[in-house]
């Protein structure tokens, strides 16, 4: 099984991407190394450059250049970019409907030992809130590359949310990303384990401890938070027991929030959301962070189980 | 085109800004008023922006980075024959195209939205940088608040311009000296604004922002001035040309009652032009 971060599957789809167009147009502030959009330097350093630290003016600039039919991709941590930056988001790139794809790394609790100052845990909620605001979370470096690519077709603003620690594959190569929808990795039948990003890795190992107790669980990677596949949610909600969200990000507002906005409406279903509990992170290696704060398989699998007694 | 008929101009567009708050009830005439000539100068005589080119994508731009003053932007569109004149009265209405801030998604022609203060610069950066990387001749103009450079984001972009060398870029500074709460000075000094450019590696022009001659000259310094990119700090009268405006910051936004938008149209149909 290859491990890769996803920041780093995006600095290679992205160093193809500006060689193969010349209306793309990556912008950095002084991370480039880290959020590896300085890969796309490497190989077109025309066509990269570094806004230094300094991000509310980058993501305007980014706006700018997109006014004349380019298109732009603006990298930084997902801490500066959504943050720091948030209005200039929302009034120069989203409310024109500019096409300038945000892809911040560093995103959540897997950040790791700079801590809680650098690991956003809100950027979804803030994100999915904006109206034209289409949000991305890639689970591994297959779907990453595909995600950069589809960003890259399709006209108008996207966030796509990428993580720093290396992960594990979970997708097998004839794996297709399709904005807007979600897939089903694995099918069972008692509860849906509906995941993003780091977090669907974690589900489909939960997914293997949960067998040895007596559940059979569906595991669904959920990709695109916004659009949310409505449709998808429905028939799960319809087909199984209870649904259970999994997401590197706060309980309140991401991707628990977006699935429970629907069921509520469409057809009400029990769930149980798994995030970071409304509390800042702190400084630690990716794992332990991930076990710390309710994340890993182990959590997963326990919870799920105390949830399954409820149904 | 000549002094005299871009000073008839800017007097249509006074009248322009005057109807559209006076109808709306609402709007910014201080600070449209105090940018009419600069606009008329750039619109008329300097930028090729025309209704025929106005959907293009690239061609040279104007961004409102005080988008507050959008009267003034839709009273130059007007002018230009981008906009119709009988649309003026929807201004800040439901279902306008004229939005109490300039959106770029309703009107080809409005080169940016703006409002929110500072962000239009960056935006005007990130044009001129974009031609300068396509290696196009186009040149990108803004209309920067004196109050506004009180934003951070500013000196981010001031930052930025001079050291990608936008020489395509021409920033105007309306200073007129006054802002919502008063007296830029009392409120949050931003001076001096010559010697901050400058120190951002900027070359600096100081004009009359009312005198045609002087704004021609401006440009054409800007236009010649290589590697580096320019702000024109205009001296403006907030409120200019209506004698009960001029000045007073309590016109920033707030629109005339009938008694004072009558007195005011009775000033601006008197002005002699030449």
């Amino acid at each position: 099984m290859a491990k890769m971060a996803t920041r780093e599957a995006y600095g290679k789809a992205l160093a193809v991407l500006v060689q193969e167009r010349n209306d793309i147009f990556v912008l950095d502030a002084d991370l480039s190394k880290s959020t590896k959009s300085a890969d796309a330097q490497a190989v077109k350093p025309t066509r990269h450059f570094n806004m230094g630290i300094a991000e509310a003016n980058m993501m305007g600039v980014a706006a700018g250049i997109a006014t004349g039919g380019n298109t732009v991709f603006a990298s930084s941590f997902a801490m500066f970019a959504v943050g720091r930056a948030f209005e200039q988001v929302r009034n120069s790139i989203a409310y024109p409907k500019l096409n300038v794809k945000i892809c911040a790394t560093h995103a959540g609790v897997t950040l790791g030992e700079d801590g809680a100052s650098h690991q956003a845990i809100e950027d979804i909620a803030l994100m999915r809130a904006v109206p034209n605001m289409r949000v991305i979370v890639p689970a591994d470096d297959i779907e990453t590359a595909q995600v950069i690519r589809a960003v890259a077709d399709q006209k108008g603003p996207f966030y796509v949310r990428l993580g720093r620690a290396a992960v594990n594959t979970v997708h097998s190569d004839d794996y297709v990303f399709e904005v807007g929808k979600g897939k089903v990795l694995s099918s069972g039948k008692d509860i849906a384990l509906v995941a993003c990003g780091v977090m669907v890795e974690q589900a489909l190992l939960a997914k293997e401890a949960l067998k040895e107790h007596g559940l059979d669980v569906t595991i669904v990677n959920m990709a695109t938070i916004k659009p949310l596949d409505k449709n998808l949610m429905v028939e799960l909600a319809k087909t199984h027991k209870g649904i259970v969200t999994c997401e590197e990000h706060n309980v309140l507002g991401g991707l628990g929030g977006a699935v429970a906005e629907v069921l509520a409406q469409e057809h009400p279903t029990k769930m149980l959301m798994i995030g970071v509990n409304d509390t800042f992170g702190e400084s630690g290696t990716p794992g332990a962070l991930l076990k710390k704060y309710g994340l890993s398989a182990e959590t997963i699998t326990e919870r799920v189980l105390a949830f399954s007694k409820t149904l | 085109m000549d002094k005299q008929q871009l000073s008839i101009i800017a007097n249509n567009i006074r009248k322009h800004v005057l109807n559209m708050v006076y109808s709306a009830n609402s709007g910014h005439i201080g600070g449209s008023f105090s940018g009419a000539e600069l606009l008329s100068a750039l619109y008329f005589k300097e930028a090729n922006i025309t209704k025929e080119n106005a959907a293009d994508l690239e061609r040279d731009k104007f961004v409102l980075s005080k988008g507050h003053a959008s009267p003034l932007l839709y009273g130059v569109l007007v002018e230009k024959g981008i906009l119709p004149v009988e649309e003026l009265t929807t201004f800040r209405k439901v279902d306008s195209r004229l939005q109490g801030h300039p959106s770029m998604s309703y009107i080809k022609g409005v080169d940016m939205s703006t409002g929110s203060l500072g962000q239009g610069i960056s935006a005007a950066v990130g044009m001129a940088l974009s031609y300068k990387a396509k290696e196009l001749p186009y040149r990108v103009y803004t209309l920067v608040g004196d109050g506004e450079a009180q934003e951070g984001q500013v000196w981010e972009a001031a930052m930025a311009a001079a050291h990608y060398k936008l020489d395509n870029l021409c920033l105007m500074l309306d200073f007129n000296g006054l802002q919502i709460d008063g007296d830029i000075t009392k409120v949050m000094n931003p001076n001096p604004l010559d010697k901050k450019f400058e120190a951002f590696g900027w070359h600096v022009i100081q004009i009359d922002g009312h005198d045609f001659d002087q704004i021609f000259k401006a440009f054409e310094e800007a236009r010649n001035t290589k590697g580096q990119p320019t702000a024109i700090i205009a001296t403006t009268v907030k409120g200019k040309g209506v004698d009960f405006m001029e000045n007073n910051y309590a016109w920033h936004g707030v629109a005339p009652n009938q008694e004072q938008y009558e007195k005011a149209m009775a000033q601006l149909n008197e002005v002699k032009h030449g």
